[in-house]
């Protein structure tokens, strides 16, 4: 079986964000960036169903500046076997995301793609569920177990009330949650061996989508601070305060 | 083959997420136990770290002198417990066979170092022979187509784990000095060789120092590293000059460790209403200690860039070796300070480091030998112009 593996490059995870100072957006000179920290645990999911041997080859697509190819490789030498990247300058909105993936789904042909349930810069959790949509395929989302069965695979879904146990047809989209599993690290050898595997490079006219934006972003802000806290003497102080003041209770 | 900058930067990346995710979060438990655990160990195989000097045709990464400080430069940000773990299969103990071994032994020996597999101890100090180490006393006596070997060999790093070890030893007994001595390559299991309890240290718990100890011990001709006897100090001192940058790396690396826990601290304790790193006399430490790392950084890199060019750096080496190690150690004197009372007790890291660093201006040549070595150096160079 063929696994697609999208992996999105995002400021990296221990980087305090600052808002830009006209509020269009965050600052992004500079700043550390890495791989999507749930699109890690996809990429290591798939490579632990290669070595089961229910997978043959592992495709990882990412979308983005020409720095996206670090990402790539980064998967590349966790044991991705070759790289896509689509090329854009542009900020790349989810339907846009999930357009340039059906592409490349109609063309690659894989019965199984899985995403990050969401990426830690916009948080849309939006693309994998777009994506089942445009392909008209069955999705699992918010996943912290998979079995791959004979043309179905068995699913198990992270939602409020607990663990939800489903099963889907293939092809399919799988969205992966945190608890999935702990990806590895990328072995200094196979690093090194990463660079000689291929990354193709395509645009996204290449692939015949229009990527332009559909959303006008108004304004960019830093969470409101905290306010001090106070120090209450007594247990009757503090009910009085929930009570009365924040009127909680 | 140097590595292009994308793989050398996701290489230096993963060794920065590796050892803050994975190693430093088990310091104190390493130290505590004065043992690393199992599956760190494991952990440190699978990334490769053993190999990070062994040539890739032997299955290690071929680093660089320069892209090797990088790595252990990252490294020097934890306890160096965890990288004496590999650090015998890195230098001492493998270099030996990578600079000079046969082809036969470096195909035997060095795929199994650089996977860790087998771990790699040098063995040229004895209870006579520290600094003098030309003056060793350890026999190696022909005898058919074996040599036997007699002799103690003192504070020996992996010992008590070592598969094998590259030991020095006298082959010509009508020769006391330096040119009389081959290196060997001493097999763990060989008859009459016994190691020794583990020795109880300053610091570094996790690492381990033995004895090794040779009673007719009985080691084929072919172990002698080459091949030809009486070319084993040269061997060594070659392998010392690689080393003493790595050491170097070390060193900086742990100063800028401290430093990162020096600012954080000063940063947030307050004393006389203030943080303390608001006080001028703080911030001197501070600065200080800043410039020291920074000066440390600068000349290993540009020793490591020589080394890389086919310079002779056997002066430089010793330069960065005696200054880092010094420096580190001034470092880890000002953080105990900034730290106050917090700096002497073991609960923060700093009272560990304080103690660990205190080795690197001991081993592989203390500061008063780089001192020779320098100035004999230049004393040889300035006659050699005249
Ligand atoms: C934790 C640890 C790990 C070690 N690991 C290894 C290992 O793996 N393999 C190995 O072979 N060895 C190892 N050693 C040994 C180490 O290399 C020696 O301890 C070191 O070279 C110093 O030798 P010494 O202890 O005999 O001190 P000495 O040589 O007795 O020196 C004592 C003092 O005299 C000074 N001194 C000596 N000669 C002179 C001189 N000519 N001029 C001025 N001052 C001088 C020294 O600088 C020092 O201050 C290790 C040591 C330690 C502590």
């Amino acid at each position: 079986m063929k696994v697609l593996v999208p992996v999105k490059r995002v400021i990296d995870y221990n980087v305090k964000i600052r808002v830009k100072a006209d509020n269009t957006g965050v600052e992004t000179a500079n700043v550390k960036m890495s791989m999507n920290p749930f699109d890690e645990i996809s990429v290591e999911e798939a490579i632990r169903m290669k070595e089961a041997g229910t997978v043959e080859e592992i495709i990882v697509v990412s979308m983005g500046v020409q720095q996206c190819q670090e990402t790539i490789r980064t998967a590349l030498a966790m044991g991705a076997d070759r790289g896509i990247h689509v090329k854009s300058d542009e900020d790349l909105e989810p339907l846009a995301v999930a357009k340039l993936l059906k592409a490349i789904v109609d063309k690659e042909s894989p019965e199984l793609v899985i995403l990050g349930k969401q990426a830690i810069d916009d948080d849309s959790n939006q693309t994998g569920q777009m994506l089942a949509a445009l392909l008209g395929w069955s999705q699992g989302t918010f996943v912290s177990k998979i079995e791959l069965g004979d043309g179905s695979a068995k699913v198990t879904r992270e939602v409020d009330s607990g663990l939800e146990t489903i099963e889907v047809d293939l092809p399919t989209i799988v969205t992966v949650d945190l608890r999935l599993n702990e990806p590895r690290y990328a072995s200094l050898p196979n690093i090194m061996k990463a660079k000689k595997k291929p990354i193709d490079e395509v645009a996204p006219a290449d692939l015949g989508i229009d990527t332009a934006p559909r959303l006008q972003t108004l304004k960019v802000e830093e969470p409101p601070v905290r306010q001090a806290g106070v120090m209450v003497d007594s247990v009757a102080a503090l009910v009085d305060k929930l009570k009365n003041e924040a009127r909680v209770i | 083959m140097a590595l292009d900058q994308d793989t050398l930067d996701l290489l230096l990346t993963t060794v920065h997420r590796f050892v803050r995710e994975r190693l430093v979060p088990n310091e104190a438990e390493v130290s505590e136990n004065d043992a690393v655990p199992p599956e760190i160990v494991a952990e440190m195989r699978e990334l490769g770290l053993f190999g990070l000097s062994i040539p890739t045709e032997f299955g290690g990464l071929g680093l660089s002198m320069v892209e090797e400080v990088r790595v252990v430069q990252e490294l020097g940000w934890t306890s160096p417990a965890f990288r004496s773990v590999f650090g015998t299969n890195v230098g001492i103990g493998s270099q030996g066979i990578v600079i000079d071994g046969t082809d036969a032994q470096k195909a035997y020996y060095l795929p199994k170092l650089a996977s860790g597999e087998l771990i790699a101890s040098f063995a040229l100090t004895e209870p006579e022979a520290g600094s003098d180490a030309g003056s060793l006393r350890t026999s190696a006596r022909l005898d058919g187509d074996h040599y036997v070997l007699n002799g103690t060999k003192r504070f020996i790093t992996n010992a008590p784990h070592a598969g094998i070890f590259t030991l020095m030893a006298r082959t010509n007994a009508d020769e006391p000095g330096a040119r009389g001595i081959s290196a060997f390559i001493v097999e763990r299991d060989a008859a009459g060789l016994s190691v020794g309890k583990w020795d109880k240290k300053m610091g570094q718990q996790g690492a381990h120092t033995a004895d090794v100890v040779l009673e007719n011990c009985r080691v084929p001709a072919a172990a002698i590293i080459g091949g030809v006897p009486d070319m084993g100090f040269k061997t060594a001192m070659k392998v010392l000059d690689r080393g003493r940058l790595h050491l170097s790396a070390v060193a900086v690396g742990m100063a800028e460790r401290l430093i990162d826990e020096c600012v954080r601290y000063a940063s947030e304790r307050r004393q006389f209403g203030k943080a303390i790193g608001e006080f001028q006399l703080v911030q001197a430490m501070l600065a200080d200690s800043r410039t020291e790392a920074y000066a440390g950084r600068t000349m290993v890199m540009d020793a490591a860039t020589r080394f890389d060019a086919g310079e002779a750096i056997a002066t430089e080496a010793a330069c960065c070796k005696l200054y880092c190690s010094e420096m580190v150690g001034r470092v880890a004197d000002r953080a105990v300070q900034i730290f106050g009372g917090a700096g002497y007790m073991a609960e923060y890291p700093i009272e560990r480091f304080y103690r660990d660093v205190r080795l690197l201006r001991i081993y592989e040549g203390t500061s008063q030998i780089q001192q020779l070595v320098i100035a004999r150096n230049m004393l040889r160079d300035a006659q050699s112009k005249n």
